[in-house]
């Protein structure tokens, strides 16, 4: 690790000062961020940590309105009454119980990708500036089963397709206050510009995540694929919602996780289950068509198959 | 940098680098080589500590973070003359092979069995899931920990 200057916070104002300064990151639960420090993947000259801002901490819940504060650990968010299940479901099988207790919902959402040429110090690719993605010849077993860019990583986090699946926005720091913005609109694929795998700069800081009373009312679960039962990223993972009328689905979100650069939707199988009921063969029709743009890699076309049979169970789940 | 911190019930002072782990500033700065270094990537939990009571791994902490925090370590668990139930356990379930990993399941368990006293074996499973052992399979560990909760609790 190279060398760093170090500095606590009180205020969120203090932190978005500090967070100015040339080659500076923001440090929460370090868990990320120091794994790759230490790879030296990333050198800042300064980390700001922000543990002591309270106003980030914990979580306020009514009817209508769930806000959970970025500094919220995983673990605290799985324990808290009126997380939603889904969530729950979500955070279970995420990373290990000491993991949990450091890891926060902010860095949860932003933390790199796993890919393991990008991981390795040795291995300089295209996300990190290199000429070319060393997955698309080389050992892509995880990688991207959808889009097109250059790069073929996927997102890590069991948070964000949860949260996705509840319509949830993002508060963000603005020097104005705080701006909401949809969590989804978080993800965007790299470009040639922008080598990264979400729109949030270092200089930004993520003041809570919020989902509404609409959402918080809908039917929704999460089912997260391992190659193991445990301390796994997700091979494949999907989360869904939907409101039951009188057994017909609406409002029907199905968000897969680890299967694109970004947490992957696909609005014509959606738009297959709304309005109807949920019985066997419509969970199979809208599986099929949830898959039927899938374009794999050399290596990974049984995450097609996974991903498939995910989106069966999840929509069937939804009945009760 | 000059941290403070409690460690064990004593205040301690060291002289820490700022890129310094809190697991680092354990085992080479204030003397206690228990809590173990194989990863430094928080994926196999040798290192676990509890900092305020909640277990973490120490080599995602950095040591100027734990200022002004209470850490304790497997050190402070048992004494060679009088060990903590959970150690006598895994000593007598032969929970233990080359050891490397057992200070870690050892914090970990003692982490468990205080918010849990009789926890099923998934619960133990669950619980010590981030620590990973390469000797023993993992049977012989969560015998020893019934047979601590047992000793604990009966
Ligand atoms: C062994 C291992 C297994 C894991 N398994 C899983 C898993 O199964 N599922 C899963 O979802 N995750 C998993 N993770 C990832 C883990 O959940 C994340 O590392 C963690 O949530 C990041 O949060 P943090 O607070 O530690 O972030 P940090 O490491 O402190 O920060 C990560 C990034 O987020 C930025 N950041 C943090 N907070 C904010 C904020 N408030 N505003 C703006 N930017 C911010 C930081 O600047 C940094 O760039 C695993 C990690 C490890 C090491
Ligand atoms: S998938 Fe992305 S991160 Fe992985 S090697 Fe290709 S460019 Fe790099
Ligand atoms: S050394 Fe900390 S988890 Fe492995
Ligand atoms: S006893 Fe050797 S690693 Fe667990």
């Amino acid at each position: 690790m190279k060398s760093f200057s170090y500095a606590k916070v009180a205020t969120a104002e203090e932190a978005a000062g500090l967070l100015k300064q040339r080659n500076t990151r923001l440090i929460a639960g370090g868990t990320d961020l120091l794994g790759l420090m230490k790879e030296r993947l990333i050198e800042p000259d300064r980390l700001v940590d922000v543990n002591g801002i309270a106003q980030l901490r914990g979580i306020t819940a009514t009817k209508e309105n769930f806000r959970v504060g970025a500094l919220t650990t995983l673990a605290e968010l799985a324990a808290h009454q009126a997380t939603p299940l889904i969530i729950k479901e979500a955070l279970a099988d995420a990373a290990t119980p000491q993991l949990r207790n450091m890891a926060t919902v902010g860095g949860n959402l932003v933390q790199r990708n796993r890919c393991w040429y990008f991981r390795s110090a040795e291995h300089r690719c295209w996300l990190k500036g290199g000429p070319r993605c060393l997955a698309v010849d080389g050992d892509n077993r995880y990688h991207a089963i959808y889009g097109e860019g250059e790069c073929r990583q996927v997102t890590p986090s069991d948070l964000a397709p949860a949260l996705i699946a509840l319509d949830a926005t993002v508060v963000m720091r603005t020097d104005e206050g705080e701006d909401s913005l949809p969590l989804a609109q978080l993800y965007v694929a790299p470009t040639a510009r922008h080598r990264r795998e979400h729109a949030v700069g270092d200089d930004d800081l993520i003041l809570a995540v919020r989902i509404g009373g609409d959402a918080l009312r809908r039917h929704a679960t999460y089912l997260k694929f391992m190659e193991r039962a445990t301390w796994q990223f997700a091979v494949v993972s999907v989360a869904a919602s939907a409101r039951l009328v009188e057994g017909r689905a609406q409002d029907v979100r199905i968000v897969a996780g680890a299967v694109a650069n970004i947490p992957w939707r696909v609005k014509a199988a959606e738009d297959l289950l709304a309005g109807e009921k949920i019985d066997d063969a419509r969970a199979l029709a809208v599986a099929e068509r949830f898959v039927r743009d899938a374009r794999p890699l050399r290596d990974n076309a049984y995450k097609v198959a996974v991903l498939r049979e995910l989106v069966r169970r999840a929509v069937l789940r939804l009945k009760d | 940098m000059r941290i403070h911190l409690t460690v064990n019930g004593l205040e301690r002072e060291a002289d820490v680098w700022e890129g310094s782990s809190l697991l680092t500033a354990l085992r080479e700065d204030l003397g206690l080589p228990g809590s173990k270094n194989a990863c430094e990537q928080g994926e196999c939990g040798s290192c676990s500590v509890l900092l305020d009571d909640q277990l973490l791994c120490s080599c995602l902490v950095l040591a100027a973070a734990a200022e002004g925090h209470r850490i304790r370590t497997v050190e402070d668990l048992g004494k060679d003359e009088r060990l903590h139930p959970v150690q006598r356990a895994f000593v007598d379930a032969g929970a233990v092979q080359c050891g490397f990993c057992t200070p870690g399941f050892i914090v970990a368990s003692y982490a468990l069995l205080r918010d849990n006293p009789e926890p099923s074996e998934a619960e133990i499973r669950e619980a010590l899931s981030g620590n990973l052992c390469r000797c023993t399979g993992y049977g012989k560990i969560i015998e020893a920990v019934r047979r601590a909760s047992r000793e604990m609790y009966r």
